[in-house]
C-alpha cells in the first residue's frame, strides 16, 4: 500500500481517537450532518411541496392550521406545510451559508497566506484593510450594499447577492489567522533549507506551508460557516433572501409580517429558529473543537487551585 | 558542621504532577537537605530535574495539577505542610520569599515598582503607610535604584534593574529565609556579576539564609556554603561545596566536575553529559541516573540507591557508595 | 512607543477608515443607474417640485463626477446635508437626529448590563474553570452566539407579551405619544424591557467570553504567582493584580463590538417596532430610500469610528504599556 496513504490513515485514526472523545465535537457532527441529510434528502422526508397549499373538504386553505398528523408543524398563513418549508429551507440555508463561507475562507486564506508569506507592505496593506473592514459596522454596509446592487436591476436570483456579499465581506477574521499561523511556519528551518536550494515561491507555499495550515483553513472554516447561516438569516429576515425560495430566515420573515406571533401561531415561527440554530451551533461545536485539538489551550492557571497535600507528619 | 538547629529542614519530600495524557510525573521524590541560618545554599542540576519544583513545593505555591504526596517541610522545627492555607499565607514573604526565574513577566505591568514592594509591606501589617513609602525608599536605594523611580512601571526598567527590584520586593518584609530560582537568566554577563555581587552583600548584610538555583557551578563555588546537586527529581549528592567539589562521590556529580575543570571560570554549564535527563513519568527503573552513568551495573537497572551518610553533612545516593559504607 | 506617537497613529487610522467609509458612500451613490431625480420621480409622482429641485441641486448632476461632484457631496455632508428621504420628504439628518435619542437609549442601556453581567459572569468562569459555574457560563454564550438575534426577538415578544403583559412594540403606549419623557417613565420602562432584554443576552455572552479567557490568559502569568508569593489570598490577587489586566482587552472589545452593536439594534428595533435609528434603517430598506439608507450608513459607521478612536484615547490611560499590538 502506499505509504502516504497510510501515513494519512495513522494521523486519522489517531485523529479520530481524540475526537470520539470529544462529547462536544461529536454533537456538533451530528448536528451538522443531520442537517446536510436533511437537505439532501429534503424531497423524501414529506409528501408535499413547499408551495402546495393544504385544503379542508371543502377546499378551503388551511392557514394557521396547528400540527396535525397530516402537518406535523401546522401550516402557515396560507395553508402550506411548515414542515416540507423547513425541510426544503435547509437547501437554501445551507446553499447560501456554505457557498459563502467558501468565498470567505478562499478570500481568507489567500490573504493571509500572501500576508504572512510575503510580509513587508503587502502585509501591511492586507492588515490595515482587515482593520477598516472591523471598523465599519457590517449590517449596515451589507444592506446599503445589496440595496445598491438590487437597484442595478441585474438578472441574478437575489441570493446570489447574498452569497457574495457575505463572502466578500467575512474573510478577514480567516486571514489573520491564516497569517499568524503562516509568520510561524515560514520560520521554520526547512522552509530555509527549500528557499536556500532555490525553491520557488510558489512550490514552498504549496509543498511546505500549505499543508501545514490545511487542517486549521478547515476548521476555520466550519467557524465561518456558522457566521454565514446567521448572517443569511438575518439578511432574509429582513426581507433581502429570495421570496419565491424561501430560507429559514425567509420563513421567518413571513411569520413575522403575517402576524404569526399575534395569531398564536408558534408552529410557524419556532422551528425555523430552532434549525437555524441546530445549524449555527453544530458548526460552532465542530469548528471549536477542531481547533482546540489543533491549537491546545493553557492547562491550568494559578489561582485555579492548591496544590494537594496528602502527607501526614 | 553547623552547630545551629536548621532554618529549613526538608524530609523525605516527594511531589508529583499530574499531566493532560493522564499519566503522572513524578517530579520530586524523596527530597531531603537543610538550609541552617545565615548559609547559602547551591541547588543545582540540569533543566527539569525539579529545582523550581522543590522551591515551590516549600512556599506551597504548586498548581493544581500538583500533588505532594509525602514528606516534610520543617520551618523552625515546624510542618508548612501541615497549616492550613490561611496560616501558609502569614509565613509567605515575611518568613520566606522568593525571586522567581525571569523578573520579565514576574512584575505585574501596569502597576508601579513602587506599588508592588509597598503592597507587601502593607498586607503583611507591617507598618502604616507613610512608613511603608520611607521603607520602600530604603530598599530601592539598597539594591542601587534611585528612590525617585519607584513611581515608574516595569516596563520603563531595564532587565537588570527588574530583577533589583524584585530583589527589593522579596525583601520588603524582612524575611529570614530568600529563594533566588536562576535569578540570572536571560541577563547579559555583566549585569548577571552585578546580581549575584548584590544578592552576596545582601545576604552578609542581613544574614540572611539563601537558597540559590543556579546552572552555574563556578557560582556555587564562589557563593554558596553547601551544595544540592539533584539529578531527576532527586537529590544526587549533597554536602559542604569544598568537599564535594574537592572530592565528589556520585558519578554524575563527579561528570558534572570533570565537564567543568576550571572552578574559577564562571562559563561552566550542566549540558555535557551524553543522553537526556529522565522523562518523570516514564522513569527507568532502579537508579534514575543509571542509563546515562558511565559506573552502572546491573543492581543499578534493578534497585533505586538509598542516600548513604558520608559524614560531616555529606550524602550521596549511589549503589557504589552502599558497598563501601558497607566495607567500612 | 510613546503616547504620543500611539495617538498619532490611531487618528491617522481613523482618518482613513474614516475616508474609505465617505468614497465608499459616494461610490455606491453614483452606482445607482441612469439619473437619480428620474428615477425617483418616475416611481414617486407625489414628490413635490420643491423637493425635485432640491435633488437636482444636491446631484449636480450636470458637472463630472470627480473632482466636482465628490467635492460637493463631501462639503454637504461635512456641513450635515445628508439629502433629503425619498419616502418622508424630509431632510435625511433631521429624520437620522430625531430617531438618534432612542436608539442610543436602547443600546447604551443593553451595553451597559451586558458589560456588567458578562464581565463579572467571565470573570467568574474563568477563575472558577471547569466547575459548573463555567460549564453554565460556556453553555449560555455558546448558545447565545448560535441564536438569530430577531428570532429571540421574537421567542421573548412571544413570550412577554403572553405570559407577562409586556407591550409588544413601540416606545411608549399610544395614550401617552407625544408627551414629555419624564412623565410617562414607567411607561417608557416597560416598553424597554423586552428590547433590552434581546439585546443584553445577545452581547452578554460576548463579554463573557472574552472576559473569560482573558482572566485565564492573565492568571497564568507570572506577576500572578509573585503576587500569591507574596502571601495575598485568591481574592486579593484577583482583585489587586488580575482584574485591571484582564479588563484591558475589553476596552478596546466594546469599542470593536459598537459595529455589533448596531447590527443587534437594526433586528430588534425591527422585531420591537421600537421608533430608533434601527427600523428607521428597514423602513428605508424596504421603501428603497437610498438617500436615508446611505445617510444612516454615514451616520453609524462615523459614530462607531469616532467611538473606536475614543476607546484608543482611554486605553492610554489605562495601560501604561501603550504599546500597539
Ligand atoms: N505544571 C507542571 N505540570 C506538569 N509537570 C510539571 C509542571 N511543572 C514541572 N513539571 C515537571 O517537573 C519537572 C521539574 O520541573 P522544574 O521543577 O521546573 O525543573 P527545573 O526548575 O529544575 O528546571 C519537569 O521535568 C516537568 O516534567
Ligand atoms: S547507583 Fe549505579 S547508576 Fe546510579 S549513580 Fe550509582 S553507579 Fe551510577
Ligand atoms: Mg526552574
Amino acid at each position: 500500500m502506499n505509504p502516504r496513504w497510510l501515513l494519512l490513515k495513522r494521523n486519522l485514526l489517531d485523529f479520530w481517537k481524540t475526537f470520539r472523545r470529544n462529547r462536544m465535537g461529536l454533537a456538533g457532527a451530528f448536528l451538522v450532518l443531520t442537517a446536510i441529510l436533511a437537505a439532501v434528502f429534503a424531497p423524501l422526508l414529506t409528501p408535499y411541496t413547499p408551495t402546495e397549499t393544504m385544503r379542508d373538504a371543502e377546499g378551503r386553505a388551511l392557514t394557521f392550521a396547528p400540527p396535525s398528523v397530516h402537518a406535523p408543524l401546522g401550516t402557515d398563513d396560507a395553508g402550506r406545510d411548515v414542515w416540507t418549508q423547513l425541510v426544503y429551507g435547509a437547501r437554501i440555508s445551507l446553499t447560501v451559508g456554505f457557498l459563502a463561507g467558501f468565498i470567505a475562507m478562499f478570500i481568507g486564506s489567500l490573504f493571509g497566506i500572501t500576508a504572512g508569506y510575503f510580509g513587508g507592505w503587502v502585509d501591511n496593506l492586507l492588515m490595515r484593510l482587515t482593520d477598516v473592514l472591523l471598523v465599519i459596522p457590517d449590517l449596515p454596509l451589507i444592506l446599503v450594499l445589496v440595496a445598491t446592487v438590487r437597484q442595478l436591476e441585474l438578472k441574478v436570483s437575489p441570493l446570489v447577492i447574498l452569497i457574495l456579499v457575505i463572502g466578500l465581506l467575512y474573510w478577514t477574521s480567516t486571514a489573520r489567522l491564516i497569517r499568524s499561523q503562516v509568520l510561524t511556519i515560514k520560520e521554520r528551518q526547512y522552509v530555509y533549507r527549500a528557499r536556500a536550494i532555490g525553491a520557488g515561491n510558489w512550490h514552498i507555499v504549496r509543498k511546505h506551508i500549505l499543508p501545514q495550515i490545511m487542517p486549521l483553513i478547515v476548521a476555520n472554516t466550519v467557524l465561518i460557516l456558522s457566521t454565514a447561516i446567521l448572517i443569511e438569516s438575518g439578511l432574509a429576515f429582513l426581507g433581502l433572501g429570495d421570496p419565491t425560495q424561501p430560507s429559514w430566515g425567509t420563513m421567518l420573515n413571513f411569520a413575522f409580517d403575517r402576524n404569526a406571533v399575534s395569531n398564536g401561531a408558534w408552529w410557524f415561527y419556532l422551528p425555523p429558529g430552532l434549525a437555524i440554530i441546530w445549524a449555527t451551533l453544530g458548526c460552532v461545536l465542530l469548528g471549536n473543537v477542531l481547533e482546540e485539538m489543533l491549537n491546545p489551550r493553557l492547562a491550568s492557571h494559578h489561582l485555579e487551585g492548591e496544590q494537594s497535600i496528602v502527607t501526614q507528619p | 558542621m553547623t552547630s545551629t538547629e536548621p532554618l529549613l529542614s526538608l524530609r523525605h519530600l516527594s511531589t508529583e504532577f499530574s499531566t493532560t495524557d493522564g499519566t503522572v510525573a513524578r517530579a520530586l521524590e524523596d527530597v531531603s537537605f537543610d538550609v541552617h541560618p545565615g548559609q547559602t545554599v547551591g541547588l543545582v542540576g540540569e533543566s527539569g530535574c525539579g529545582k523550581t519544583t522543590t522551591l515551590l513545593s516549600i512556599m506551597r505555591l504548586l498548581p493544581v495539577t500538583a500533588r505532594i504526596t509525602s514528606g516534610q517541610v520543617l520551618f523552625n522545627g515546624k510542618d508548612l505542610l501541615a497549616l492550613s492555607e490561611t496560616d501558609m499565607r502569614r509565613y509567605r514573604w515575611k518568613e520566606l520569599s522568593i525571586v522567581f526565574q525571569g523578573a520579565m513577566n514576574a512584575l505585574n505591568p501596569v502597576m508601579t515598582i513602587g506599588e508592588q514592594i509597598r503592597e507587601a509591606i502593607i498586607l503583611h501589617d507591617l507598618m502604616d503607610k507613610t512608613h511603608a513609602n520611607r521603607r520602600v525608599n530604603e530598599l530601592l536605594d539598597m539594591v542601587g535604584i534611585a528612590p525617585s523611580r519607584r513611581d515608574q512601571y516595569p516596563h520603563e526598567y531595564s532587565g537588570g534593574m527588574r530583577q533589583r527590584a524584585m530583589i527589593a520586593m522579596a525583601l520588603a518584609c524582612q524575611p529570614c529565609l530568600l529563594f533566588a530560582d536562576e535569578p540570572t537568566t536571560a541577563l547579559d554577563v555583566m549585569v548577571q556579576a552585578q546580581i549575584l555581587e548584590l544578592l552576596q552583600k545582601i545576604q552578609r548584610l542581613l544574614g540572611l539564609a539563601v537558597v540559590l538555583v543556579t546552572h552555574d557551578l563556578g557560582v556555587v563555588a564562589e557563593v554558596c556554603d553547601t551544595v544540592v546537586v539533584m539529578y531527576g527529581g532527586k537529590v544526587a549528592e549533597n554536602g559542604p561545596v569544598d568537599e564535594v567539589y574537592n572530592a565528589p562521590q556520585h558519578p554524575y556529580t563527579q561528570r558534572l566536575l570533570e565537564a567543568f575543570p576550571d572552578l574559577n571560570r564562571p562559563a561552566g554549564s550542566l549540558a555535557v553529559i551524553p543522553g537526556t535527563p529522565p522523562r518523570l513519568n516514564a522513569l527507568p527503573p532502579g537508579c534514575r541516573f543509571a542509563p546515562r552513568c558511565h559506573k552502572a551495573f546491573e543492581r543499578c537497572r534493578v534497585e533505586a540507591p538509598a542516600e548513604t551518610d558520608l559524614g560531616g553533612g555529606h550524602t550521596a545516593a549511589c549503589h557504589l557508595l552502599e558497598k563501601a559504607e558497607a566495607h567500612q | 512607543m510613546n503616547r504620543r506617537d500611539y495617538l498619532l497613529r490611531k487618528i491617522f487610522f481613523s482618518l482613513v477608515t474614516l475616508a474609505v467609509v465617505v468614497v465608499l458612500n459616494f461610490l455606491l451613490f453614483r452606482v445607482l443607474p441612469g439619473d437619480p431625480v428620474r428615477a425617483v420621480i418616475g416611481r414617486n409622482v407625489r414628490i413635490s417640485a420643491d423637493t425635485q429641485q432640491a435633488l437636482r441641486e444636491q446631484f449636480g448632476l450636470d458637472r463630472p463626477v470627480f473632482p466636482d461632484q465628490f467635492l460637493t457631496a463631501l462639503g454637504q455632508w461635512a456641513r450635515g446635508n445628508l439629502g433629503v428621504s425619498w419616502s418622508l420628504r424630509k431632510p435625511v439628518s433631521e429624520v437620522l437626529l430625531a430617531k438618534l435619542g432612542n436608539t442610543l437609549l436602547l443600546i447604551g442601556l443593553g451595553q451597559i448590563l451586558s458589560i456588567i453581567l458578562g464581565v463579572a459572569l467571565g470573570l467568574l468562569a474563568g477563575w472558577k474553570r471547569k466547575t459548573a459555574v463555567d460549564v453554565g457560563a460556556l453553555t449560555f454564550s455558546l448558545i447565545a452566539w448560535a441564536i438569530p438575534t430577531f428570532w429571540l426577538g421574537i421567542i421573548l415578544l412571544a413570550a412577554g407579551s403572553t405570559w407577562l403583559g409586556l407591550p409588544t412594540g413601540g416606545i411608549v403606549s399610544p395614550s401617552n405619544v407625544g408627551k414629555p419623557l419624564y412623565t410617562v417613565l414607567p411607561d417608557v420602562t416597560h416598553h424597554l424591557i423586552l428590547p433590552t432584554l434581546t439585546l443584553t443576552i445577545l452581547y452578554m455572552g460576548e463579554y463573557m467570553l472574552i472576559m473569560r479567557s482573558s482572566i485565564m490568559e492573565v492568571l497564568g502569568e507570572d506577576y500572578i504567582l509573585t503576587a500569591k508569593a507574596k502571601g495575598m489570598s485568591h481574592w486579593q490577587v484577583l482583585r489587586k493584580h488580575a482584574l485591571k489586566n484582564a479588563m484591558l482587552p475589553i476596552v478596546t472589545l466594546i469599542a470593536i463590538n459598537l459595529g455589533f452593536t448596531v447590527s443587534g439594534a437594526i433586528y430588534v428595533e425591527t422585531v420591537f417596532s421600537y421608533d430608533g435609528l434601527g427600523k428607521m434603517f428597514q423602513t428605508a430598506l424596504v421603501k428603497q430610500d437610498y438617500p436615508l439608507l446611505q445617510g444612516a450608513f454615514l451616520l453609524l459607521a462615523v459614530s462607531v469610528i469616532l467611538a473606536n478612536f475614543l476607546a484608543d484615547i482611554l486605553y492610554t490611560y489605562l495601560d501604561p504599556r501603550v504599546k500597539a499590538s
